[in-house]
């Protein structure tokens, strides 16, 4: 298996508080990766990190065999990786029309045939060329978050770093973005590293997945061992029972 | 578990309209139900009007809209012809509602343990010590691991479930008799989730809050809440012990429940809602 991104002995600090502690990731090419963990555990910061948004002092990264350091990022690294974040109201400039906020990205990167990049791409997730002029607040969450993930689809990467992508949104919308980014995946033979609070959403998407705590991993398992209940971090074993529901006790 | 004696709140045909240019736009229309001392939950999918129905119990109806009801009432107060000021009392020292995002409902350039400690001081007469030390028992209270740390964190400068554990604390903080709960765990990982929820479940059994609980976590919802109110476009279209939930009989209901995904089923790709357009009628 080689790999898309790999991650080892990261370090990001905030002042004095180390919020990723030495975290090793591999994830392969073509996989679907799921990482769980408690709130504030480090979820977002690694995705923000690998995506040159937060800086990482220690360790390296490497996605697709090229090494990235810091902050910076070239432009061949967002052709490759795209991120796509949890609110579907804070992550769109919501006085742009879907059309800019989907020619941006092309214009940045030097795309000439921006037409039928941008039909496509509205195609793709399932929205009619009648959104096109539309502006983000006059969206709803679950079309908002099909503009944000066509957004991220239109450069065509090879990666997704998804960071609760459904978690704001209802159960029927939810299924729906579940089923656009499975076919996306399997269309253009993506890799997926979701984060997710819902083990029901990880072990449906996912073929592995990492627990954090603390801003370490603290176990790597197969997403079947959830079902079979094989993992041996407490942690694990809290967050599965705690994913039954809510005990009065 | 239903409670004895008058109602906590009275909501009798509830409706919130908004006015725009392409015409208005029914946001709640005609909802009708009475909360005692328990857990009620209110689910339904995006814009069915669950958020507009809580913020028009709290008067947090935005001021274009029009909001009628024949009856809406809170304890021995009559929330139709309440003065403003009066109402504004009664927020946040015995109603008090968690908004369903933190990161527009905390003051950006305040850090999060100020803002708790100013709405302490505005509700009751406290020492700034001692304000202090309530929202750092408070800020524990919600399993925030380091609270002097957060005290002196700006919003942005925590986790979503951080933000929202805030919200949560500096709700609580002067003990309300209702409390409506907007999505409160949505950005929490469960575990932390089912700690806030038996903070909200202590707050109901021992204190004798009422608490509505409004989600689009069915699953949730039915394990925790007393009863559970399902909307769809406006309106409640099933109302329904959340033991029985697993019966639920309106084809909306249904569709939710076996839209989720769970560990174990393997089902690709999920089934999605057939909406009908008579579940709005
Ligand atoms: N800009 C910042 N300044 C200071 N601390 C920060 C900053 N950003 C994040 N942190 C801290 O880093 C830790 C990890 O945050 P992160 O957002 O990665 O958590 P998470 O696992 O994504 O949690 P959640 O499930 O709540 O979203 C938290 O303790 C947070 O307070
Ligand atoms: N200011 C406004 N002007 C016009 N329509 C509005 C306004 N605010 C809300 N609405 C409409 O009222 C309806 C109900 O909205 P509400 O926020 O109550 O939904 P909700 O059930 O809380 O959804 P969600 O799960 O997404 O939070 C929606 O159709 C929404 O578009
Ligand atoms: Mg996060
Ligand atoms: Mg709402």
């Amino acid at each position: 298996m080689t790999s898309a991104l790999s991650i080892r002995d990261m370090v990001v600090t905030y002042d004095e508080f180390k919020a990723l502690n030495r975290v090793n990731l591999d994830v392969g090419q073509g996989e679907s990766f799921g990482i769980v963990g408690e709130s504030g555990s480090g979820k977002s910061t690694l995705l923000r990190a690998v995506a040159g948004l937060a800086s990482f002092e220690e360790g390296t990264l490497t996605v697709n065999g090229r090494a990235y350091s810091g902050r910076s990022r070239d432009k061949q690294f967002y052709r490759t990786v795209q991120m796509v974040f949890q609110d579907p109201y804070g992550s769109l400039h919501p006085r742009q029309t879907v059309d800019r906020l989907l020619l941006e990205p092309l214009v940045i990167h030097g795309f000439t045939d921006v037409e039928p990049r941008i039909t496509r791409a509205l195609d793709e997730v399932g929205l009619g060329a009648g959104f096109r002029f539309r502006y983000s607040h006059q969206l709803s969450g679950g079309q908002r978050q099909r503009i944000a993930i066509a957004r991220a689809l239109i450069l065509e990467p090879k990666i997704l770093l998804l960071d609760e992508p459904t978690s704001a949104l209802d159960a029927s919308i939810q299924a729906e973005i579940l089923n656009l980014l499975e076919q996306a995946r399997r269309d253009r033979n993506l890799t997926f590293v979701m984060v997710s609070h819902d083990l029901g959403v990880i072990s449906h998407m996912c073929e592995r997945l990492a627990v954090m705590k603390g801003g370490e991993v603290v176990e790597t398992v197969p997403a079947k061992a959830l079902e079979k209940r094989e993992f041996s971090a407490d942690y694990t074993r809290q967050l599965l029972v705690a994913s039954e529901g809510f005990r009065r006790g | 578990m239903r409670t004895s004696g008058a109602p906590l709140l009275t909501v009798e045909d509830l409706r919130v309209t908004f006015p725009t240019r392409t015409g208005e736009v029914q946001a709640v229309r005609g909802v009708s139900f009475s909360l005692g001392k328990e857990r009620l939950g209110i689910v339904g999918e995006s814009g069915s009007g669950k958020s507009q129905t809580g913020r028009a119990i709290m008067g947090l109806t935005p001021s274009h809209a029009k909001i009628t009801a024949r009856k809406l009432a809170f304890g021995g107060h009559d929330l139709l012809t309440m003065r403003k000021a009066e109402r504004r009392g009664l927020r946040g020292r015995q109603v008090a509602m968690i908004l369903q995002d933190p990161k527009y409902s905390l003051n950006p350039v305040m850090t999060i343990g100020r803002q708790i400690v100013e709405t302490l001081k505005t509700h009751e007469k406290v020492s700034t010590s001692e304000a202090k030390q309530r929202a750092l028992a408070m800020l524990e209270a919600v399993q925030i691991r380091d609270p002097q740390r957060v005290f002196d964190l700006y919003p942005h400068e925590v986790s979503g479930g951080m933000g929202q554990r805030a919200m949560i604390a500096m709700m609580l903080v002067c003990g309300p008799d209702l409390l409506i709960a907007d999505e409160p765990t949505s950005a929490l990982d469960v575990t932390v989730q089912l700690e806030v929820l038996g903070i909200l479940d202590k707050l109901v059994s021992e204190r004798g809050m009422g608490l509505i609980f409004i989600s689009h976590d069915l699953r949730l919802v039915s394990s925790f809440c007393d009863r559970v109110l399902v909307m769809y476009a406006g309106r409640i279209v099933e109302e329904l012990p959340s033991a029985d939930l697993a019966n639920a009989q309106h084809p909306y209901t249904r569709g939710l429940l076996n839209c989720l995904p769970t560990i174990g089923s393997d089902r690709h790709p999920l089934p999605v809602l057939d909406r009908k357009p008579e579940w709005a009628l």
